[in-house]
């Protein structure tokens, strides 16, 4: 066991050092030092610390407004990214403008990119004004385009809207469903997980057949159902609120059952005996003594229920029975792409998918690290 | 053997009653009632109601009684006389409606269950076998991008793919040309020109997470001294892992169908919608959208006693293939 955490620390620790600073390190520090063993963890942490960050100051980072549009430039493709003009000179990171034509027989718009004008990509330009938060009012933006010229990196939707822009703004309510969502089960896991690990026994028996009944039902009908009695006539952000309580209500028998697992095995150790011996109140020996002890885990098992909840939020808005438009998610940029015709003509429109992808394995390698790290004194 | 299974089946109980309160629910909860959308409906065709129709509908379907009472005539015509209720929107019969998409629903996830295992066994157990290998690596990397990828989207691609690069029309369970043909070898095999990707999508995403269980399984079982026995007696390496530790890694397995069942469920209703199956999914999404409650709660009841059932035959399984559960 000492060789393996010995080898958690960092490489930079002399030798002669490492053991004696092994013993006196607390248990935050073992924890960080296995976890950052963890490479592909670490990697997901810090992705997803870029995603919040960009999608929470998606005012500035996006380069449009999400529901600017442009008639003259609807399902634009993805415009490539140059450094080096056709000349091989360098220009810095720059587009180029493209010309629109409508195919003879199809009717449909045509583009192509027109090698002799360049658009240079600048950053911190002034555009369209947003308000920041709803609080701060401003018109920089992180990268654009300067005059009437556009960028769209990932191109544009049926109605001329810059797809990257949206998939930022888009960003902010998909990943925030994750963490609000986590909030309540939190709560809900928490303390029924807790109850029913400490008291056991009846308490025990109820909350552990009413999480296998949740498990039981297929979570996407019942979801479908639930959702779709939200009427449509109510703010935007109440059902989006509403949504999220739904996903919550199932997602977090997850956290339960690791705090149920964690409260027996801790239930009988000595500190908590001792607690009690001492006149401890259940509350307190709950709350003080044996909660904190088991941070990690909680941590560890949140972390691995954002996922689903994103998931989730992302399939109801699909459907069209989440979020709708005018608010933006990842779902409901999804429901554009939804038939084949679309996909075949802009499959650019997915891009999306590909942000919910890397959002959710983000999460679960960061989960998976967590839970490694949680207990740094096992092997 | 036989008082676990009675007991099961007397905890399915609570559990079904639980479902058709969660059903009933979903029927109850949007605003407005049948005889609310009768009358709109009247108004709508441009008859003017008298007054105080609304009032007498209701107390003529039972509208107006107490909620428990409501919910006993409801399930009570399900259990005693397999009555469902109407279809506000089909004016039918709901159980006219349902029965041959439930069919097809669960004959797709049972398939794409029992693909799931082709898939996940063979992989798991051969990652296992060589651990650490070209190919072990490759199906973790599969299997992480399995639990990343949406149903939805990856039923999306599969689609687009084979519209784009393979020239398929893959949209629907027939071909158009096939839709109203005859029962025949011809419209047998068209199915399944368009069954193979709503399979292959529920197949891969439950695969992806049973192989990395298999691959656990057998590496605690590849260590234990009866594979070395085994060894040492001189049979071959492949004829001793099929024979003996496969089948206690496989224990584990067997407990999961309780959990895959749901997920399969879930999993069929999203990719259905989006490949346009007639399955249960695409009109339980309708009937959610235009309210159509008695439709709806039909669903979800069945489809939830169908995984209760399921949970419940994944548990004898288990408890045949593991003598250690039924005596604990």
């Amino acid at each position: 066991m000492t060789d393996l955490t010995l080898n958690d620390m960092d490489d930079a620790t002399p030798n002669a050092g490492r053991a004696e600073k092994l013993y006196q390190a607390s248990p935050r520090q073992l924890m960080w030092w296995r976890f950052k063993r963890h490479k592909v963890a670490l990697v997901s942490g810090i992705i997803l610390l870029l995603a919040y960050l960009v999608t929470g100051l998606a005012e500035v980072t996006a380069p449009y407004d999400a529901f600017e549009g442009n008639a003259r430039a609807t399902l634009l493709p993805p415009q490539a990214l140059h450094l080096f003009d056709s000349e091989g000179t360098f220009r810095g990171p720059f587009v180029y403008a493209t010309t629109r034509t409508r195919d003879p027989v199809t009717l449909r718009p045509m583009y192509k990119p027109d090698t002799s004008k360049v658009v240079p990509i600048r950053f911190f330009v002034t555009g369209s004004k947003y308000r920041l938060w709803g609080l701060i009012d401003g018109n920089l933006h992180l990268f654009g385009a300067t005059g009437t010229d556009k960028i769209n990196l990932l191109g544009t939707d049926t109605l001329g809207r810059d797809v990257l822009s949206r998939l930022i703004y888009g960003g902010r309510i998909s990943l925030s469903v994750g963490l609000i969502g986590v909030a309540v089960s939190f709560v809900l896991g928490l303390t029924l997980g807790s109850v029913s690990g400490y008291f056991g026994g009846m308490t025990d028996n109820i909350v552990q057949r009413s999480m296998e009944f949740l498990r039981c039902i297929p979570t996407i009908p019942l979801w479908m159902g639930l959702a779709a009695a939200l009427p449509i006539t109510w703010d935007p952000l109440f059902v989006y609120f509403l949504v999220t309580i739904l996903l919550s209500l199932i997602g977090w028998t997850y956290v339960a059952r690791t705090v149920r697992g964690r409260f027996l095995s801790v239930k009988n150790e000595d500190f908590v005996l001792a607690a009690r011996f001492c006149g401890t109140s259940e509350t307190k020996i709950i709350t003080r003594h044996m909660l904190p002890s088991m941070t990690s885990y909680i941590i560890a098992a949140l972390t691995l229920s954002v996922p689903d909840m994103i998931l989730g939020e992302t399939a109801l808005s699909f459907l069209g029975l989440g979020l709708r438009p005018p608010v933006v998610s990842w779902g409901v940029l999804l429901q554009e792409a939804q038939n084949l015709r679309t996909i075949s003509q802009a499959p650019w429109l997915l891009a999306p998918g590909a942000a919910i992808v890397i959002v959710v394995l983000a999460f679960n390698f960061l989960g998976d690290g967590l839970r490694d790290a949680a207990d740094p004194y096992s092997k | 053997m036989t008082s676990y299974i009675l007991n099961r089946f007397a905890w399915a109980i609570p559990m079904l009653f639980l479902v058709s309160i969660a059903a009933f629910t979903v029927i109850q909860l949007p605003p407005g009632d049948y005889a609310t959308a009768l009358v709109a409906e009247m108004r709508a065709n441009g008859d003017t109601p008298p007054e105080g129709t609304e009032e007498r509908l209701r107390h003529q379907l039972g509208l107006d009684r107490p909620m428990y009472e409501q919910y006993g005539t409801w399930i009570g015509n399900i259990v005693l006389h397999g009555d469902f209720g109407t279809s506000l929107t089909y004016n039918q019969p709901v159980s006219n409606l349902i029965w041959s998409r439930l069919a097809l629903t669960v004959a797709i996830s049972f398939a794409s269950l029992l693909l799931t295992w082709v898939i996940a066994i063979p992989i798991g157990v051969y990652a296992a076998a060589r651990q650490y290998s070209f190919l072990d690596y490759f199906f973790t990397i599969f299997g992480f991008l399995g639990r990343g990828f949406p149903e939805f989207l990856s039923a999306l691609i599969l689609m687009w793919v084979a519209y784009s690069w393979m020239g398929m029309n893959v949209g629907g369970l027939f071909s158009p040309q096939m839709q109203d043909a005859p029962w025949s070898l011809a419209k047998v095999g068209d199915m399944f020109g368009h069954l193979w990707i709503p399979l292959l999508v529920l197949a891969t995403s439950g695969a992806a997470g049973l192989i990395r269980v298999v691959r656990a399984n057998m590496l605690d079982e590849l260590n234990k001294p009866y594979v070395e026995t085994a060894l040492a007696q001189g049979l071959t390496e492949w004829a001793v892992i099929w024979r003996y530790p496969v089948r206690v890694a496989l224990n584990p397995f067997i407990s999961t169908i309780g959990w895959a069942l749901p997920a399969l469920i879930s999993g069929d209703v999203i990719t259905s919608v989006v490949l346009n199956l007639p399955t249960t999914g695409p009109l339980l999404l309708r009937a959610l959208q235009s309210q159509d409650m008695y439709l709806s709660g039909s669903f979800i009841l069945i489809l939830g006693v169908f995984t209760i059932l399921g949970t419940i035959v994944s548990d004898i399984l288990l408890a045949i293939s593991d003598p250690r559960i039924r005596y604990r």
